[in-house]
């Protein structure tokens, strides 16, 4: 499997393609539903983020609390397509990667190509991996979502299946 | 008469929380490593080869197998001979989901529908009581995800639409669902009763095995013929496209009203969790 260190360079995302396995390094965000609703209000209030997403790649997900010794509990992929009505805005904005479960919307995959941005999908249902991949995890903000605040993790060989490419390939549409 | 300390209850529900978010059953495994074999899609293989390697890890390190260990959903059937001691029956499962989330680090994924402020303990749990004969009781505990769970549809069908009818309902839920819930999908289908119970049904066909059949041989063949037609749709593991969309379908039955057919199908995905034990 391909490996592929983030945060994600131009030229990076253009060597990706829909359908190849990829090994993810680096630094993410995670946020899901009420961080997603939050960070639009915000946005719409003209107001300044607790944190730039800029160039960023967010993970769709929820872990459980961290066991004693680890740095993250279970924490797999959730749906994605509920971030749908939020997605292309923070793309606009220079979102660059998103990880996630599932396919999304054609707003979404126009605003990917439009942005030269990806999407990875990785498994959903293997929280146990994914929470072992995670070698550092650091609140960023809205503590009081619990699960669903926004964290920064450093993942280690992450694995993912490219799942829409900058230009529009996708493996939902075979 | 029989008594029963609500610490019994309590410490039961304990530990079916804990059995039943730290494993899948076994009947679902089997039929994991059943379409890993079979699969030949390369992205589809990697991600069931993914989802075994993962319950092992998660079973050997005290892991939730899956991040969202649900909504706590649990079937009682009480014996009517059965006298339950100390707390009200329903405070002493969430008290013992309510420990077992916070000691074996679940997450807490249960809020209020409008504000969407976390209730922090994962309370309450949706209690499924019975009254039965004897002076037992047995509870189930199914932890229930919600990706799949947005999935699920009810369909109240004209008597005209008959068998044909059902098998359509939960091809189009499946096809509907597409990658969303996890596939392979666990369908659970409730047939008759009246609006509200056909949905139990449906939960309750999720807490039988994986693959395993309805005693009644026509009820069975809607089983059969349900699984061909979801598997023929191609969504695959992950929805990465392949051979098995779903690793099972089961079916309860209940007789309904002369002027109706409800059919609800409720959508497990492949991280089939569930415990059980008889106190």
């Amino acid at each position: 499997m391909k490996r592929v260190k983030l945060p994600l360079t131009d030229e990076a995302i253009s060597n990706l393609k829909a359908g190849e396995g990829v090994l993810l390094s680096g630094t993410i965000l995670t946020g899901r539903d009420c961080a997603h609703k939050r960070i639009c209000e915000y946005l719409d209030r003209g107001e300044k983020l607790p944190f730039d997403f800029k160039g960023e790649t967010i993970y769709y997900a929820g872990p459980c609390p961290a066991p004693e010794g680890k740095a993250c509990g279970s924490c797999g992929p959730t749906t994605s397509a509920r971030m749908d009505p939020f997605a292309p805005r923070l793309l606009d904005l220079g979102l660059k990667g998103m990880i996630g479960k599932g396919e999304r919307s054609g707003e979404v995959v126009n605003a990917i190509v439009k942005n030269h941005a990806v999407y990875f999908a990785a498994i959903g249902g293997a929280g146990a991996l994914y929470g072992n991949a995670v070698k550092k995890s650091e609140l960023v903000a809205f503590a009081d979502l619990l699960s669903e605040a926004v964290y920064r993790f450093e993942i280690e060989d992450f694995p993912c299946v490219v799942a829409i490419d900058c230009e529009g390939g996708n493996i939902y549409k075979k | 008469m029989r008594n029963i300390p609500s610490e019994e209850i309590e410490n039961a529900v304990y530990r079916l929380a804990k059995e039943a978010c730290l494993n899948l059953i076994p009947s679902c495994k089997a039929a994991l490593e059943k379409a890993e074999r079979e699969e030949s899609g390369e992205s589809a293989k990697f991600a069931l080869s993914t989802l075994l390697k993962n319950a092992e890890v998660a079973a050997a390190e005290s892991m939730a197998v899956c991040q969202d260990t649900g909504y706590a959903v649990i079937l009682a059937e009480i014996g009517q001979d059965a006298h339950v001691e100390g707390k009200l029956f329903s405070d002493a499962v969430n008290d013992g989901v309510r420990r077992a989330y916070e000691d074996f680090r679940f997450r807490k994924s249960v809020c209020d529908p409008i504000t969407r402020v976390n209730t922090a303990d994962n309370t309450p749990a949706a209690v499924h009581t019975e009254i039965v004969a004897g002076d037992k009781i047995s509870l189930t505990f199914l932890p229930k995800g919600f990706g799949s769970e947005n999935m699920s549809r009810i369909y109240m069908l004209t008597p005209a639409k008959g068998v044909n009818g059902i098998l359509d309902a939960i091809e189009e839920t499946v096809k509907l669902a597409g990658s969303k819930p996890c596939p392979p999908v666990f369908v659970g289908v409730g047939i008759g009763g009246t609006f509200d119970t056909c949905a139990l049904l449906a939960k309750k066909a999720l807490t039988r095995e994986v693959g395993s059949r309805n005693p009644r041989k026509d009820v069975a063949e809607i089983e059969e013929a349900a699984l061909k037609r979801i598997n023929a749709l191609g969504i695959g593991a992950q929805g990465f496209g392949g051979k098995t969309t779903a690793i099972g379908v089961s079916c309860e039955l209940a007789p309904t009203h002369i002027a109706g057919l409800p059919v609800a199908i409720n959508i497990q995905c492949h991280c089939v969790r569930c415990a059980k034990t008889v106190i």
